[in-house]
């Protein structure tokens, strides 16, 4: 079976480097690796060509130049074959132009190869984008049916058809598709495997061809590039920052805070701890700063007192002692 | 490429997520947003509503905003798939020109998005979370974070109808329900066969847990990395319990089976807004920061104090996790 897995090199570092005029990544000088997801489409490829005898892996890629490196660590995990769709004029391009451009390269690497791909995948979404667009519009492009987010998956030669577990928000769907099928692969699909020593060496060797605008002369230019891209970046920012963190200095303090912030948002779970009371407890207002008619406060500031008797004491013998204590605390000052 | 005459597209569209035919809460979170970018350019919010019996649910996108509801009712509709689903809406939108799409951004959702673009060849924006109008250009300013949450970048898309996006959902409020509201309930052909779908569904397995919805929860119990062990993350329940709240985790508690996927928080998982988030020994990598930002209080406990975590909170406490966690539930005994 012929297996195709698109890939996509992307930059693993929290740093930002924005092109001021285009606003567009600066996706250069930054370390790369492979998307981890792609990864786990590679496996999947992988596997299936272990299970099904004289399948082939073919692995493509678009980018620049510098992104053969993360064919080669394709072809050193077992891929048999790698292209690298690589042009200024595919410079730029939003998701739609993109699918266009790898969809192009597929048709023109099956005519030329002489190969049908089967099955072709992706990996659910690339980690710098996010968008998890280009797999589905890849698809749409073949024409050929797509299993997205895929966690699980069983090939069945004959019928040629493929069961796929997709990950949904609240389960798992079972689906049965038929063949050609694009599949988008979460990270529950499987665990990459380590390159092996042999396919490193032949990886090393390996000469990657580069698929050119030039090598497709069936593509439509007004589709490809920045200037076929429906979309435009207008702008990139840094999200705000919450306000300055308030640090708090110990576990009791801290404690404390969360009780009183989860009883303003959750009064009734707090219903068991109430000191029944009509009168407002005014007298230990300032005791250390605490205000004691919010019981939660009171519950999480008064140590010595095992919880289970707060309910128990009464709210004049309550007041009377954290008076007290409040007087004590003051006598030193005096 | 490009489209001449921009007259012909308009209204907002909205495609309402039904999951077995029950509308998900993105779609009133979408007809929200579609009335507020409807009242900038001067048009009308219109639903497609897709399902196998879903009419009477109408009424209600109705009273949360709609002024037209599209019903499309197939047995082939009753399950979502990419074809059918894709079928049906382009289908529409040869006639019914859009000029504004939206689409919940739920699974479903950004399985179908980049295939209507395709289909289309219009401009899609993925994973929106926040909407703005150009009103001197009439343009949908759509805006999503991306590397991970790192930049928010706004998008337009100038020159192609109809303009579209997939809205990222639990992040814009929910509209007031309206019983005076009034609109045109159309119901629509289906020009629908079961060649048109190739794939077929098997089964549907629910996650066995999901007795309570994370998304929908008011305080948020969250452990990482630095709990330790399953026994301490464990004692979280506890404390969700005692204060309200429902327990969450990073994606690493997930992968190592301590917690269901349904309750995974991060770019990867869920992103929730509770009023009060509290966080123990999570670090605060950028990933599981921006499924948090909505929060309106998020209290972070983290024994070290250069934590990433810290940048991102109201309240900073350093310290063990479990220290204060046992000190809290001593006190709520």
């Amino acid at each position: 079976m012929e297996l195709l897995v698109c890939i996509k090199q992307v930059p693993d570092t929290s740093e930002i480097k924005l092109d001021p005029e285009t606003n567009n990544l600066i996706r250069t000088g930054l370390p790369s690796i492979v998307n981890p997801y792609d990864m786990h489409a590679l496996e999947a490829a992988l596997s299936v060509k272990d299970q099904i005898p004289d399948s082939r892996v073919s692995v493509i890629s678009m980018g620049p130049p510098q992104a053969e490196e993360a064919l080669r660590q394709c072809l050193a995990r077992g891929a048999d074959d790698a292209w690298l769709i690589t042009d200024r004029a595919f410079g730029g391009a939003d998701t739609l132009a993109t699918s266009y451009t790898i969809a192009s390269a597929i048709r023109h690497v099956e005519r030329t190869m002489n190969r049908t791909f089967e099955m072709i995948f992706c990996g659910k979404q690339a980690i710098d984008g996010d968008t998890a667009q280009v797999g589905p519009q890849i698809a749409e492009e073949l024409g050929i049916a797509q299993a997205t987010y895929a966690c699980e998956i069983s090939v069945d030669e004959i019928s040629r058809t493929v069961l796929v577990k997709r990950e949904h928000e609240s389960g798992y769907e079972l689906m049965e598709a038929p063949l050609p099928l694009l599949i988008t692969a979460t990270s529950e699909l499987n665990e990459p495997r380590v390159p092996s020593l042999w396919h490193s060496i032949a990886a090393k060797r390996y000469t990657i061809g580069h698929i050119t605008l030039r090598d497709m002369p069936h593509i439509d230019e007004s589709r490809i590039g920045l200037g076929g891209s429906p979309t435009r970046v207008r702008k990139v920012y840094q999200p705000p920052l919450r306000g300055k963190v308030d640090m708090l200095s110990s576990v009791e303090e801290g404690s404390k805070k969360i009780l009183e912030l989860a009883y303003h948002v959750k009064p009734e779970k707090f219903a068991h701890l109430l000191v029944p009371s009509d009168e407002p407890v005014v007298e230990a207002e300032d005791y250390d700063g605490v205000d004691v008619s919010n019981p939660v406060v009171r519950a999480a500031a008064v140590d010595s007192v095992v919880p289970k008797e707060i309910r128990a004491v009464q709210p004049n013998t309550f007041a009377a002692e954290a008076a007290k204590q409040s007087t004590d605390a003051q006598g030193g000052e005096r | 490429m490009g489209i001449a005459n921009f007259e012909e597209y308009k209204d907002v569209f909205v495609v309402a997520d039904t999951i077995d035919d029950v509308v998900h809460p993105v779609t009133i979170e979408l007809i929200g947003q579609a009335r507020h970018i409807a009242k900038e350019v001067g048009q009308l919010v219109q639903v497609m509503l897709l399902g196998e019996n879903v009419q009477e649910q109408a009424q209600e996108l109705v009273a949360y905003g709609a002024d037209i509801v599209h019903v499309f009712e197939s047995p082939f509709l009753k399950h979502y798939s990419t074809d059918g689903y894709t079928k049906v809406l382009t289908d529409f939108f040869k006639d019914h020109k859009p000029n504004v799409l939206l689409i919940g951004a739920t699974n479903n959702g950004r399985d179908l998005a980049p295939r209507i673009s395709g289909r289309m060849q219009n401009g899609v924006v993925a994973d929106c979370t926040i909407l703005t109008v150009d009103t001197e250009e009439g343009l949908v300013e759509w805006t999503r974070p991306a590397l991970g949450g790192n930049i928010l970048a706004e998008i337009i898309s100038p020159n192609h109808r109809p303009q579209m996006g997939s809205v990222r959902p639990n992040v814009f409020k929910k509209p007031e329900r309206n019983d005076a509201a009034w609109g045109r309930i159309q119901i629509e052909p289906v020009n629908l066969t079961a060649a048109d779908i190739r794939t077929k569904r098997i089964d549907f397995i629910p996650f066995s847990s999901v007795s309570y919805n994370i998304q929908e929860a008011d305080i948020i119990v969250a452990g990482g990395r630095g709990m330790g062990s399953k026994e301490n993350f464990d004692k979280l329940y506890e404390l969700a319990d005692a204060i309200g709240g429902v327990v969450g985790a990073t994606r690493p508690l997930v992968e190592k089976g301590w917690i269901e996927l349904p309750y995974q928080i991060g770019q990867t998982g869920k992103t929730v807004s509770p009023k009060l988030y509290i966080a123990f020994g999570i670090s605060g990598a950028i990933q599981h920061v921006s499924g948090i930002s909505g929060s309106d209080t998020i209290v972070a406990i983290n024994n070290d104090p250069t934590a990433e975590i810290f940048q991102h909170a109201n309240y900073g406490i350093v310290g063990d996790c479990m220290d204060v966690l046992n000190d809290m539930l001593g006190h709520l005994k």
